[in-house]
Order: structure tokens, then sequence, then C-alpha cells
């Protein structure tokens, strides 16, 4: 439901994680370049405005004259617009930026998950994935664009500042701006503690989203335990320590602007006293002669150039906290597939991207597993020297308990994985001299739970046969008896499924899994058989369906129904990565082993609920 | 003049993406409303004191700059008011001010120091009551989900409720904490700059603010106009987000069907959707920045020009132009946000409604009596009927006895009103008709934690909390000793099964841990159960996922407690039913038979032809 990220805080800058990321940002040039140049006018403009203020009193107010205030207004007007138009130049500019870099981003690490391997998908959470690939991204790519404004306008700004004050009168710059570098430093080290307050409260946060969940799933088993009042008691103690951090993170905070405002103050103060000597006794004063406009305009530079100075801390302090986020970034950008194809390979048949299938032998659908042991990467062995040999046409029943190394003979076989000893050869080659799309694209596969896309039923059915026909795809649902539901839908065929199939029940969900691989026609068919309740009729259903799919192809049947079961060629009980009985139905039950207990036990839970009438139970096989 | 803080505000915007747009318009429900803030009116009655003062002290700030031009420089008292004359006579006149020209320096940096206090115990107290007023919110909420009835929770959705009680209540924290103070302060501001500035020059006022309320009323209008644009931009995100999850926990489908290629470019499409849709947000954004800056810089532009003339006029001073145009330059800004600010009030008013929907959903019945009986008596059902559509839909008419010490077993389908039987006697649900009475007391009279602290229920699928193992055993008992702990394990049949994990009792399941089997949860959950030492046992297909031979075990050591009070058994399995006392067994809400194993062999019927399915297998036929 929830995922609590390690948001670890970086001790300092890693400059190279970030030169890794400019890149993306250095592929758009003509915006890079236009956002700078839009940015130094803006700035430029910024810095000016206060020397009109200061040449109206200084030609105008004190003189009392009005000479020239009417080309005055107008440059002035000008600078204004002109200043809008940079405004709204370098908003554009840096807004496209930072979409086109997200954009890139995006597309490359789709591209690279396409590609990765499932030991990736075995050990990485898809909440992870989601974080890294939609807030993480787009974490990154305002901070990138938007901090190249941040800090260029801020360097611009404070060192133009910096300079027109000097200009003016370099004695009372060097008085007012003495307080600067403790300014800085004290701005840096309040954005750091202000970032790990609200780390801190960020992750009570997560924590106070993961009692709501639990309170509200467990709120039957709460009021049956009478747990209310000891549940709600620590909900508050929860609820009390974000309320803690979060008025401890809005106190640092609170306190930041007027620390920074009452040193800038002092500045300006001395500024307000030795610049107005100066504009009182031009000869005796201390940093020499002013005139009253310029000691306005030094003011308004005074008030001003803190908010540069703290701008800067703020960016360096959030890429220090962004800098978790652009390593996640960088590390799945750079994961490296653990199955790929050879580069002889891929040259005569191909890439996902543009395959060659005119260079594909088609497969026949021989199979076998030549002395085959599987470990992960942890050292877990699941599969020891297994051999198998599958004829053309064949169906075979995978029989066994949870763990026993089903499924890794099936995702071996679909070269989700391969074999870390022995080999797989498919019609006699071994399939690792062929492409992944080589054998997928012939390779019919339905998990034991349906997955289905968001887009109409057709949409579905067609996922793995783009050029075929409606009729065709009408005929696959018509083979396994879809049709009938399908037509009882709103719109038939053109009818939106929703999320993931959200609207339609696992039994058709299943059925329309079983025509899109109907319509696909694969030599090699795969099927993840559900434990799931279903009721009768959509149970008989999809038998049906099942036995259609298994004539004339090569099927592995991770099986739990006793029908499928018993009509395979041969009947496999695994046990421990091994293959512990094998023989069809009657063989296996003659030998009252394993294969005869799993037998009974169904049959009689069976025949139990079909007198009940009932949703059949939830089989466990612990 | 803030051109950098425009930038941030503006990148602020465009983080924060509206919660909810929808547009339900409920009425926000003042009293509510009012009881939540109640706690926290010191802290905003301390709020709106320091904006007063902070603006005031902010104001006072550019009044020493403008005070010491005018009177110090240039010894002109018409700015000045009247009433300080004196006073300022009676320290010595300007010749004391211009000998001590520090006391004005010292002027301005106690004035800022004054704004920063009250700026900084502003933000304090809105800290405290915003914080303060989501926790309360969250408290209240969290335990009001806990009293609603069982069926609230039936039928509410998980992911809605906590998006509610997460999103939403930040939504309104949001709105007290940033919001809310920036209205008061806006108005604050005006009025305070105005009343200054009109006391020193009326036309000069009426020039200097005449854009300002055109700013208000375009950003109102700006936002509201934009907000589709926001949608866009979101459903968008959301979409891409969608295809995204899609694609991922469908891997192997789209592996095994060989659709990367098609994968990438249904991505390509979404992404390019989502970053053109934002760019064009962006670039509106921009486009109102930046005419918006003009506006605002024109402003500033015009009362310094016209200032000039009324200087040249002799109607106004050097001071004056300093004075208004900060004044002006100060107002722009949160003149622009008030806008905007009033755009968005409407969310916080969304989010409040949708929590004040679960808030004002009723509770749980109360007893009629709040008696606090002994339990362990007989248990009487009469005639009950129970309903959730028509009055006996579910149960229709169950009557039957329980004497302390028997065991009830119940036989049905499932719906044939099993569940709700039990459910009755713990007074999760309200009977319709009939009655039910414990040792003599009906259910309606007993106090509700005392009668489920006396009732310990095993649900089919339990719920574990996320907490160790030993600390969900001894979640109803929490001074039981570890001993007790393993003991009541053991008696579940699950104490060897807890131990051989790498982290034994201290393994963490629920959310954050490890998954349990679906037996093993079924295990801990009796264990659960047995240490509430409950006079009453209820087992609603709690072994359903456990093996018979388990099953028998746990029911051997139950029988072994030699317990006093009734325990009720759900079960599929004859074995496990035929050492009831009395078997009940339900068809269609009905009682249709009654009697012990060997009583109900003898009559035809639903309990004998079950009998004779699983005898038949368990004897080796099949």
């Amino acid at each position: 439901m929830y995922i609590e990220e390690q948001d670890f805080a970086a001790k300092r800058i890693d400059w190279s994680v970030w030169k890794h990321l400019y890149r993306y940002a250095l592929q758009q040039k003509g915006l890079f370049l236009t956002v700078i140049v839009a940015l130094i006018f803006v700035a430029l403009i910024d810095i000016a405005y206060p020397l009109f203020t200061s040449y109206a009193i200084d030609h105008f107010v004190v003189p009392k004259s009005l000479d020239g205030l009417g080309h005055f207004a107008a440059l002035y007007a000008v600078v204004i617009l002109l200043q809008g138009s940079g405004v709204i130049t370098f908003i554009n500019c840096a807004g496209q930026l930072e979409m086109k870099i997200a954009y890139t981003i995006r597309q490359d690490a789709f591209h690279r998950l396409q590609e990765l391997s499932f030991s990736f998908y075995d050990r990485t959470a898809v909440g992870y994935i989601m974080a890294r690939m939609m807030s993480d991204i787009s974490r990154l790519s305002d901070m990138i664009a938007w901090s190249l404004v941040d800090v260029l306008w801020s360097l611009l700004f404070a060192l133009g500042c910096m300079a027109t004050m000097f200009a003016l009168s370099w004695k009372l710059a060097l008085i007012s701006l003495a307080v600067l570098p403790l300014l800085a430093f004290i701005s840096m080290k309040l954005q750091t503690l202000m970032l790990k307050h609200q780390r801190e409260a960020r992750k009570l946060n997560s924590r106070i989203t993961g009692a709501f969940n639990e309170g509200i799933m467990g709120a039957v088993t709460t009021k049956t335990l009478v747990r209310e009042e000891a549940n709600a008691g620590e909900f508050n103690e929860l609820t009390g320590s974000m309320k803690k951090a979060s008025v401890k993170s809005a106190l640092v905070s609170a306190s930041f602007f007027p620390i920074v405002m009452s040193l800038g103050a002092i500045g300006t103060a001395f500024a307000l006293t030795l610049g107005g000597e100066a504009v009182l006794s031009p000869q005796t004063a201390f940093v020499g002669a002013l005139t009253a406009g310029t000691l306005v305009a030094f003011v308004s530079y005074c008030t001003q150039i803190f908010d540069p100075i703290q701008q800067l801390a703020n960016i360096l302090a959030e890429m220090l906290g962004a800098q978790a986020s652009a390593e996640r970034v960088i590390t799945l950008l750079n994961t490296e597939p653990d199955i790929t194809d050879r580069p002889d390979i891929v040259e005569k048949y191909g890439d996902i991207l543009n395959p060659h299938p005119e260079n594909w032998e088609p497969i026949s659908g021989d199979i076998t597993f030549d002395h085959v042991s599987f470990q992960y990467k942890n050292g877990e062995r699941v599969l020891d020297d297994f051999s198998l040999n599958v004829q053309a046409g064949q169906t075979i029943a995978l029989v066994g308990e949870t763990g026993a190394g089903k499924s890794t003979i099936v995702n071996l076989l679909c070269r989700f994985y391969e074999p870390t000893e022995g080999s797989i050869r498919i019609d006699g080659t071994d399939y690792r001299e062929r492409t992944q799309l080589w054998l997928q694209s012939s390779l019919g596969y339905v998990l034991q739970t349906p997955h289905l896309f968001s887009g109409t039923i057709q949409d579905n059915i067609r996922f793995g046969s783009p050029g075929a026909t409606d009729e065709e795809v009408r005929q696959a649902a018509r083979l396994v008896h879809a049709e009938p539901f399908i037509l009882a839908q709103e719109k038939g065929y053109e009818t939106e499924i929703g999320e993931s199939g959200a609207r339609l029940s696992t039994g058709q969900k299943q059925l329309l899994s079983f025509a899109r691989v109907v319509l696909k026609n694969p030599r090699i068919f795969v099927l993840d058989e559900a434990t799931s309740s279903i009721d009768t009729e959509t149970e008989q259903l999809i038998q049906h369906a099942i036995s259609h799919i298994l004539q004339g192809r090569t099927s592995f049947i991770v099986a739990h129904r006793l029908s499928t079961i018993r009509s395979a060629d041969r009947i496999l009980v695994i046990r421990g990565g091994k293959i512990q009985e094998s023989g069809t139905h009657e063989e296996l039950l003659r030998l009252r082993g394993y294969y005869y207990d799993l037998y009974t036990q169904q049959f009689c839970e069976d025949r139990t609920a079909e007198s009940l009438g009932s949703v059949k139970p939830e089989r466990s096989l612990e | 003049m803030k051109k950098k803080e425009n930038l941030k505000k503006n990148r602020a915007v465009r983080k924060e993406t509206p919660a909810a747009t929808n547009s339900e318009h409920r009425k926000v429900n003042w009293k509510l409303a009012g009881e939540f803030l109640h706690g926290f009116r010191n802290n905003i009655v301390l709020a709106t004191l320091s904006v007063l003062l902070s603006t005031a002290f902010s104001y006072a700030v550019p009044y020493v700059t403008s005070f010491t031009l005018d009177y110090v420089i240039q010894g002109v008292d018409q700015s000045t008011p009247a009433f300080l004359l004196p006073l300022l006579e009676s320290f010595g006149g300007r010749a004391f001010f211009t000998r001590n020209l520090f006391l004005c320096g010292v002027a301005l940096f106690i004035f800022t120091g004054l704004n920063c206090l009250f700026t900084y115990t502003r933000r304090q107290n809105i800290a405290y009551a915003s914080e303060g007023l989501a926790k309360t919110m969250r408290d209240s909420l969290y335990r009001h989900l806990e009293d609603v009835p069982y069926d609230y929770h039936k039928h509410a959705s998980t992911g809605d409720l906590v998006q509610r009680c997460t999103s939403d209540v930040d939504t309104v924290r949001r709105f007290i904490q940033l919001q809310l103070m920036e209205i008061v302060r806006t108005f604050v501001m005006f009025f305070l700059a105005a009343a200054v500035m009109f006391s020193i020059n009326v036309k000069m006022t009426l020039i200097s603010m005449a854009f300002l309320p055109v700013l208000t009323i375009s950003s109102f209008v700006y936002f509201q106009y934009v907000r589709k644009y926001f949608t866009a931009s979101d459903e968008a995100e959301g979409a891409l987000s969608t295809m995204l999850q899609e694609n991922l926990t469908g891997m192997r489908v789209v592996r095994a069907f060989g659709q990367q290629k098609s994968e990438i470019d249904k991505f390509t499409k979404l992404n390019t959707n989502y970053r053109d849709t934002t760019y064009r947000l962006i670039k509106l954004l921009g486009l109102y920045w930046g005419m918006s800056d003009s506006v605002g810089y024109l402003q500033i532009a015009l009362s310094l020009c016209m200032g000039v003339y009324f200087v040249w006029r002799g109607e106004f001073s050097l001071g004056n132009v300093a004075l208004f145009t900060t004044y002006v330059a100060m107002l722009t800004w949160p003149v622009r946000q008030l806008g905007r600010i009033l755009a968005d009030m409407g969310k916080a008013a969304v989010s409040f409604g949708r929590l004040d929907e679960i808030l004002s959903a009723p509770l749980e019945k109360e007893p009629g009596k709040s008696l606090t009986p002994d339990l362990s008596g007989d248990i009487v059902f009469d005639h009950v009927c129970f309903g959730y559509e028509r009055p006996n839909d579910v149960l229709d008419g169950v009557s039957f006895t329980a004497k302390p010490g028997q065991t009830v077993a119940i036989l049905g389908a499932t719906g044939s009103g099993k569940t709700s039987l039990v459910q009755l006697l713990q007074r999760l649900y309200e009977r319709t008709s009939g009655s039910i009475t414990i040792n003599g007391t009906d259910v309606n009279d007993i106090e509700h934690g005392h009668l489920r602290r006396n009732i310990g229920i095993v649900l089919q699928e339990p719920f574990l909390y996320s907490r160790t193992i030993l600390e969900n055993i001894r979640i109803c008992a929490p001074c039981a000793t570890d001993e007790d702990v393993y003991c009541a394990a053991r008696t579940a049949s699950v104490h060897d099964v807890i131990e051989s994990f790498e982290h034994g009792y201290e393994t963490l399941v629920g959310e954050r841990g490890v998954t349990l089997s679906g037996g093993q949860q079924q295990r801990v959950a009796i264990a659960r159960t047995l240490m509430q030492h409950a006079p009453i046992l209820i087992f609603d297909d709690s072994m359903s996922a456990v093996d018979s031979e388990t099953d028998a075990a746990i029911r051997r050591s139950l029988l072994a407690l030699n317990r006093k009070g009734v325990t009720f058994l759900i079960s599929h399995r004859i074995t496990t039913l035929s050492q009831a006392d009395n078997i009940l067994v339900l068809e269609d809400g009905r009682i249709t038979q009654q009697g012990t194993h060997s009583q109900l062999l003898r009559q035809p019927g639903l309990y004998r032809r079950i009998a004779e399915i699983q005898d038949a297998v368990s004897e080796g036929d099949a």
C-alpha cells in the first residue's frame, strides 16, 4: 500500500551524479542557451531598477525639475516591458527544458525496463520502480531545469548588486556587505537543518498512512478483539510525535527568514547611517560624498542582496536532499539485464525494436531440459540436475508443493531465467543461440492471476497479435466461449475493461487471457493454473478453453485442477527441485505415493463443494 | 523587486497539484470546523495579532529611510506626522539627529528586528494551530473509523478512506497554515499601507494603488481559468503512471507475447502527451507571471513619475517618493497571490467536506443496558431473523440452545448464513427479530466490549497487525509471559513453525513484514484468540487452509483445555464436525437438520451426503 523510502540525506554534493544528469540538459542546447541569455537579460534589468529610482531622485526630485521626465518614463516603461518578455521567455524555456529532460529520462528508463531480466523484477517491488519513474524523475528534471534558473539568476543578481554597490561607493559597500559571509554560512546550516526536520516529518507521515491503512483493513479484527482503545492510544502517540516533528520543522523554517533578515538589517543600518552622513556632510564623511538618490539605491541593494544568497543556500540544500533520488534514477538507468542476446545473434535475428522475423526458424515444439540446474543469485538452489524430454504436441502437468520448483521450470522454459548449468534445447537448438524474442513470439502464456491492460476487450485479445482482423479476434473469443459474456457487455468488443480489467470478474479475465493466446496461436503453451475460487459454471468454461488450447501444442501446465491433470500426457511430481514421480494419471495412482494422496484429498474437497453447491474452497498444500 | 520570490512561488504553484479537482460541492459544516478550531483559538488570535504587529513594523522600516531623507538630511518636516514633531523637538530637533545619525540606523535595525520577531511568532502560532488541528482531525478520524459498525467497513474502499484521512487532512492543514494567514496578512498590509499613504497624500495614494485591484481580480480570474490545464496535466500524468504500473505488473505477459516494442510505443505516446500538456500549463503560467510582473513594475514606475510631478508641484517630498514606491513594491506580490488563494479556497472546502462525510457516518448502536454479566452459561437463539435487504433474507427463524462446555458445529454452503449467525452473537450486526440470550441476558443489553472480550472469534481470513508474531499473539493480553504465548501457539500447532523462522517469534508480519501462508495466518490467529481466555469461542471456517491432520491436532489440544464455555465450529470437514455435541445444518438461512454425528448419519439429508463423499475418499477408493 505504501512504500517506506530510505530517504537519506547526502553529506556532500557528489558532482559526478549531477554531471551525469546534466548531460540530459545539454542535449537541449538551444533551450539551454536561451534560458541563460534570457536570465542574464532579466538579471541585468533587475539590477538596474534601483538606479532608475536613484536617477529620478537626483535629477527630478532634489533639483525639483521635470526636464526629461517624459523620456525617463518612456525608457522606464520600455525596460519594464522588456523584462516582462524576458521573464516569459525564460519560464517558457526552462519549463520546456524541464519537461523534455523528464521525457527523455523516462523514455530511456522505460526502454531499459523492457530489457531488464526477471531477476531484477524479482528483487525490485513495482512500487519502488514506480516511485523512481514518476516522482524521482519529476523531482530531478525540476531540479535540473529550475536550479539552473535559480543558480544563474542568484549569482548574476548578487554579483551585479555587489559590483554596482562597489561602483557607487566601495567603502560603504565593504562595510554594509561585511555580514554577507556569515549570512551565507548560517543560511546553508539552517537549510540543511530544515531538510533534516522535513525528512523526519515525512517519515512519520508515511507511518501514519500505514497506520490508517492497517486501522481500516483491520477494523473488524480490532472490533472482535476489543482493541479500539489500545489502537487509538497507539495512534494518538504516533500523531503526537508527528505533531511534535512538524511543529519543530515549522519552527526551524519560521526562524530562517527572520534570522537572515535581522542579520541583513545590520548592513542596511550601516548603509543608512554612513550613507546619510555622506549626503549630509560630503567633505567630512568617512565613505566620501553621496547623492540622495545613490543613498536610496544603496539601501535598496542592501535589502535585496540577501535574497539571492538565501536562494543559493536553498538550492545547495535541495541538491543534497535530491541526491538520493538522483542516485536511484542513475542506478536504474545503468542496471544491466542478466539475460542478453549475443551481438552476433542480434545481428541475425534483430532486437526488440528492430526484429528480423524473416530470419527466424519456425518452431515445432520439441523441448529438452539437459541436466539443467538453477540457483538464484543469493545462492538458493531451486533446480538440481533436471532432465526432461518433451515431444512436440505433448502436455506436461507439473504438480507439487509451493516452492518445489514448478514455477522455476516454467520460467526457465520461457527464458525469463537461464539455466546456471546445463542447457535447454528447442527443436534441438540451445535457445541461447536465438534471441529472446524468437522464443517468446512463439509462446503462449497464461498466468494464474490473469493480467489484462486498460483498453477495450478487443485491444486485449489482440495484445499479442496486433495485425489480427476483427473477425479473427471474434473467432478466438468464440473458441474459448468468451463471446457470450463479451456480447452481454454494453458495447460488446468495444467495452472498456478499466484499469487492469477492474470491471471484469476473475473468470471473465481468465477467458480473455485464453482468447488472447488462441489468437496468437503459439507453438508452446504455458499455463500457471489458478487455485482461486471460481464458480462452477466459469470453471467449466475455462476447462473447455484449456482443452481447446492444448490441442496440437507443446504445453507445460502448473496444474491444480484434477481434470487438467488427468488429461495430461505426462504428470511430473516435483519435490525439492527434482522429479519425484513421473507418468500418466493411472500410473501414478497405482504408485500410491504423493500424487495419490494429493489426488484423493482434492477429489474429496471438490465433491464436498459440489454437494454444498458453493464456490470451491481455496486449496492449500502446505 | 522580488523576481526570485515570484519564480519560487511559480514553481510551488506547479508542484502543488490539486488533490481533488472534481467539482463536488458540499456545504462546509461550520459547526464541525468550529469544534476543531476551538482548542486553537488562542493561537489563532495571537497569530492575527502578530500579523498586525509585524506588518506595522515592516512598514516602519522604509519610514525610517524616508524620515532620514526628509527630516534629517533635507530638513523638510512636511512628511513627518504632526504628532511626532513635538517629540522630535524635545530631543533637540534636526540638529540632534544630524549629530547622531546612527540613531536612524539603530531604529531601522530595531524595527526590522521587531518585524522579524512577530513574523516568527505568527508562524509559530499558526504552526501550533495547524499541526494541532491536523492531529485532532487524524485522531478523531481514526477513532471514528474504529467505532463505525462492521457493515461500514464491509462496503467501504480502503484506498479511498486512506486517501481522505491523509491527503484531505493535509489539504485542510495547509489551508490553515499557508493560506488563511496569507489572506489575513494581505488585507492587513493593504489597509495599513492605505492608511499611511492616505494620511500623506490622497491623490498619490489613489494613483499608487490604481493597479492593485486589477492585479487581484485578474489573478483570481486567471487561476480559475487555468484550473482545467492543471487538471489536464494531472490526468496526463495519471494516465502515464497507470500505463507504467500495468506494464510493470504485467511484465511477464508483455515478454511472453513479445510486445516490448508496442509497449514502448504506447509509453512514448503518453509520455509525449504528459510532456506537452504540462508544458502548455507552464507556458500559460509564464505568460501570467511575465505580464503581472510588468503590471506591478509599471505601477511602481507610475508612482515614481507621478511622485516626481507632485514634488515639483510642492505637494510631496523626497522621502514620500521613496516610501510610496517601497510600499507599492511590498504590496504587489501578496495582492497577486491573494487572487490565487481565493481561487484555490474551494479545494480546502471540498477536502473538509469529504472528512465531514466520514465523521458523520453513524456509530455502532449502543447497547440498551450496558450490563457486564458472566457469559459462561447457556446460549439461546430463539427465532432469530436477520437480513440486509429484507428482514429475513439471510437468517430466517433460527432457534437452538447451547449448553456450557458444549461444541456446536455448523455445516452449510457459502451464503447459507453461517457467518451471519455467529456475527449476530457478537453483535457485529443487529438481528431484525427474535432473541439471542447468553446466560439469560439479551446480548442487546450487554456492553459491547464485555460481550466481545468474552467471545473469541477466529475469522477465515484473519488479519494480523504489522508487528512481531509474539506481539500479535499477545495483543489481547499484554501482561502474558512469553511462556503463555508459546503455550497458546502449541495449542494452535504453530509453535514449531514459528520457531523454524529465522527470527522466530520476533518475525515481523503484516504490511511491513513477511507474508505468512494462509494456514500459518489462521493458526497464529487461533493462538491470538486463545490468549483472550474467552468463555465462548468461534472458529469461522478458520482451519480451511490447514491440512486435516493439523486440523485434528488443533482440535485435540483444544479439547484437552477442558473449556467451560460454548465452542462454535464452522467447517466443511466431516471429521471436524463429527465430534461436536450438536451439529446444525444450515440451508438458505434455516436450520434443516440438527443433532449429533450419529443422529444425522441416520437421516437422509445434506450432512449424510457429504459424509458419504468424504468417507469414500478417506477409505481410499478414489
